[in-house]
């Protein structure tokens, strides 16, 4: 396999993964980056900004492409990755870690795939 | 699926990412842009520019007929020699850009090597047979892009790996000039042209070599994504983005290649361009003051009003800044004014510089 999905976490068929435990972080799949190539640009929303499932709450871009990042949860925004400002390339080289995005505060949910389901839509 | 590099399956093997351009599928990304990128600026690299096109002319109005194909004096070539130049409708308006090569191992008569952009190659052979036909020349055209594949090494140390590859002298070629080379049992033409910036050749050989010839270079292969990074540092014009007939139609001059327009030739547009040498509007180059992405098609704004639009724009692998080219009128367009580019509906400021954005080293 080429690609690494942790499973505890839950993920969008739009690539974006939630954690399980506090602090619930979410941030962009191994996958993902993969497929978007060098990532040069994050743009966040801000702490306190609300979150609707499914809504674009911010924008990834490569070296050739721009994509959305769209919601796991309902919910607020409570901290940003602000590192990624100055080095993007964490989406690209530790995705799961050091290149998270935001933190949130869940209300709900949205409709979340596990590991393995997920595996079965981008493999 | 478009046509296919004759090197398809090679890319595939190595793991390549195609994309379609032109009404090709070539590879976009080998092992990512960065990467790619600072090989060709630091040491070599090496691209399957296969989806180029190739026309010869040949015969003895070939000199004539190439000066009316495009916008350069490249009927005086000699044997061995290569420029660059335009191609124009009766407008004036750019179709497409071209190398001409005039080869180096011609027999009793002129001939030559057109490379039209990827997917221009049909028409620029349709065009040609009628400008010949129109002014009663005789030179035959034929259509070889399916005949000849190309290889593009470019970099500081491509000048010594080509010529460690070959018999030939590569190293010693000044720009712009075309030699015959052996590589291996190929018999190949060695160009020291590109789209880089860099030192480096372009290599041509048959169809069914191609795969020895790039095997033969022993490098980074590089996609079309840095490609494009290493053309947009040194300002160099993307045939659909920078001109188009249909969707930017430009002048030569707006497009900031008169270096390659020779007015006291023939061709095609000339009396159409007979006072358009000072336009308003001319290609600029922007650097980004603040964060952000400027891409195609972005608005560029002075004092909150649209003045022009990005035609590319990415960040520069090379100095990590968002660059950007686009058309700006005259008043707007000074090398330091200062304007913005609205990214997602938000003003980013930037400045206006003249382009390469990185110094070329090529010359």
């Amino acid at each position: 396999m080429r690609f690494d999905y942790p499973p505890e976490r839950r993920y969008r068929p739009t690539h974006e993964w939630l954690t399980a435990d506090e602090p619930r972080r979410v941030g962009v799949t191994d996958f993902a980056q993969d497929e978007l190539g060098d990532v040069v640009f994050v743009e966040l929303p801000d702490p306190g900004d609300p979150l609707t499932a499914g809504d674009a709450f911010g924008v990834v871009e490569s070296i050739k492409a721009v994509s959305d990042l769209y919601a796991p949860v309902d919910g607020e925004v409570a901290t940003i990755n602000e590192s990624l400002f100055d080095r993007p390339e964490l989406v690209n080289d530790d995705p799961y870690g050091e290149g998270w995005m935001i933190e949130v505060r869940v209300d709900a949910a949205g409709e979340l795939l596990s590991a393995d389901e997920y595996r079965e839509q981008v493999e | 699926m478009g046509r296919a590099s004759p090197l398809a399956r090679a890319h595939e093997d190595r793991g390549a990412r195609v994309t379609e351009f032109g009404g090709w599928t070539m590879p976009v990304r080998f092992d990512g842009t960065r990467v790619e990128h600072e090989a060709v600026r630091e040491s070599v690299g090496k691209f399957d520019v296969s989806h180029m096109g190739e026309l010869r002319v040949t015969g003895p109005d070939a000199p004539a007929l190439v000066d009316r194909l495009q916008t350069n004096d490249a009927g005086t070539l000699a044997p061995g020699e290569a420029r660059y130049g335009g191609v124009t409708d009766e407008r004036g308006v750019l179709l497409d850009d071209t190398v001409v090569y005039r080869r180096p191992d011609e027999e009793d008569e002129p001939s030559y090597l057109l490379v039209p952009n990827a997917g221009h190659d049909e028409e620029a052979t349709a065009r040609a047979v009628r400008v010949r036909d129109a002014a009663g020349l005789t030179a035959d055209v034929e259509n070889a892009t399916e005949d000849l594949a190309m290889v593009a090494v470019q970099g500081p140390d491509a000048p010594a790996l080509v010529d460690d590859a070959t018999a030939a002298d590569v190293a010693t070629l000044d720009r712009f000039e075309v030699t015959t080379a052996k590589l291996g049992d190929v018999d190949c033409l060695v160009a020291t042209t590109g789209y880089t910036g860099e030192a480096g050749v372009e290599v041509v050989c048959p169809w069914d070599a191609a795969a020895r010839v790039w095997a033969a270079f022993d490098c980074q292969p590089c996609g079309l994504g840095t490609r494009d990074t290493l053309r947009l540092e040194m300002g160099y014009l993307l045939s659909g983005q920078e001109f188009d007939p249909e969707t930017e139609p430009r002048t030569p001059f707006e497009a900031g290649i008169g270096f390659a327009v020779d007015r006291s030739t023939p061709f095609v547009g000339r009396d159409a361009l007979a006072g358009a040498t000072d336009p308003d509007e001319r290609l600029v180059g922007l650097r980004l003051t603040e964060r952000g992405v400027p891409r195609h098609g972005y608005p560029v704004l002075a004092d909150g009003r649209e003045v022009g639009t990005v035609t590319s724009g990415t960040v520069s692998p090379t100095l990590d800044e968002p660059i950007a080219l686009a058309y700006l009128p005259r008043a707007h367009r000074d090398p330091g004014t200062a304007v913005a580019v609205e990214v997602r509906g938000d003003p980013v400021a930037a400045r206006v510089t003249r382009p390469p954005f990185v110094a070329r080293t090529d010359t």
